[in-house]
């Protein structure tokens, strides 16, 4: 097990109703925690549009999680 | 320049931090809120944004249109909070020797700050119903019911 805190953004908070928790996780990569948190934040595509970050960097869903990171987890973006 | 703005965007003053006199060219895009979405009614737009990556990103968007286009420099603004129909949302201004290089690099930096910044919005509807752009059909609860 692993402590990450996984932060929400957008909907994903809003369906969470935290901006963020910290959580004891069976996670190896993004993905898991990804996958390990959906009813958290609700997202019921694969992945779709979504995107990811470990510690305020864009990773890809393979990228390793450790013990300690912040996990950011993006619903599909919308600027402009 | 990349910058978040939690306050209305000066359009004048980032104009007018773009002189330069071997620019020939100034090109701009303002991206305004608009009463009218896929059918439904908007009142207003609600704007959230991860600033230290919107911020990171958006800087890489701009250092890329410099190199792409090689122009003189590039600069965007993006708000956040409680938009009203008709606020700027966003603006690009490029300026170029000519208008062919400030054309294309503005239009690069709207369409990669649209597609790759951790920016969301919020549209607020005529009927009540609120809803994120992008976001809904991925929704596990159809809570907000306009499609």
């Amino acid at each position: 097990m692993k402590r990450v805190t996984v932060k929400y953004f957008a909907m994903f908070r809003e369906h969470a109703g935290v901006a963020e928790e910290t959580l004891q996780l069976e996670a190896d990569t993004a993905m898991d925690v990804f996958e390990q948190t959906r009813p958290r934040h609700g997202c019921r595509e694969p992945l779709g549009h979504c995107k990811v970050a470990i510690n305020d960097r864009m990773v890809d869903w393979s990228a390793p999680v450790a013990e300690g990171d912040t996990v950011l987890l993006f619903p599909p973006v919308a600027g402009g | 320049m990349f910058r978040i703005k939690s306050t209305a965007i000066d359009v004048e003053a980032l104009r007018a931090g773009l002189g330069n006199p071997a620019a020939g060219a100034l090109c701009t895009f303002e991206g305004l809120v608009r009463n009218e979405n896929e059918g439904h009614d908007v009142l207003k737009l609600e704007y959230e944004a991860y600033e230290p990556l919107a911020v990171t990103e958006g800087e890489q968007v701009i250092a890329e249109a410099r190199d792409r286009f090689g122009v003189l420099a590039a600069v965007c603004e993006h708000r956040t909070g409680l938009l009203e129909i008709g606020e700027c949302a966003v603006w690009v201004g490029v300026i170029a020797p000519h208008r062919d290089e400030a054309f294309r690099a503005c239009r690069y930096v709207i369409d990669e700050i649209k597609h790759r910044l951790p920016i969301w919005k919020k549209e607020y509807y005529a009927n009540g119903d609120s809803g994120w752009v992008n976001c809904e059909r991925c929704a596990e609860h159809g809570k907000h019911e306009h499609d």
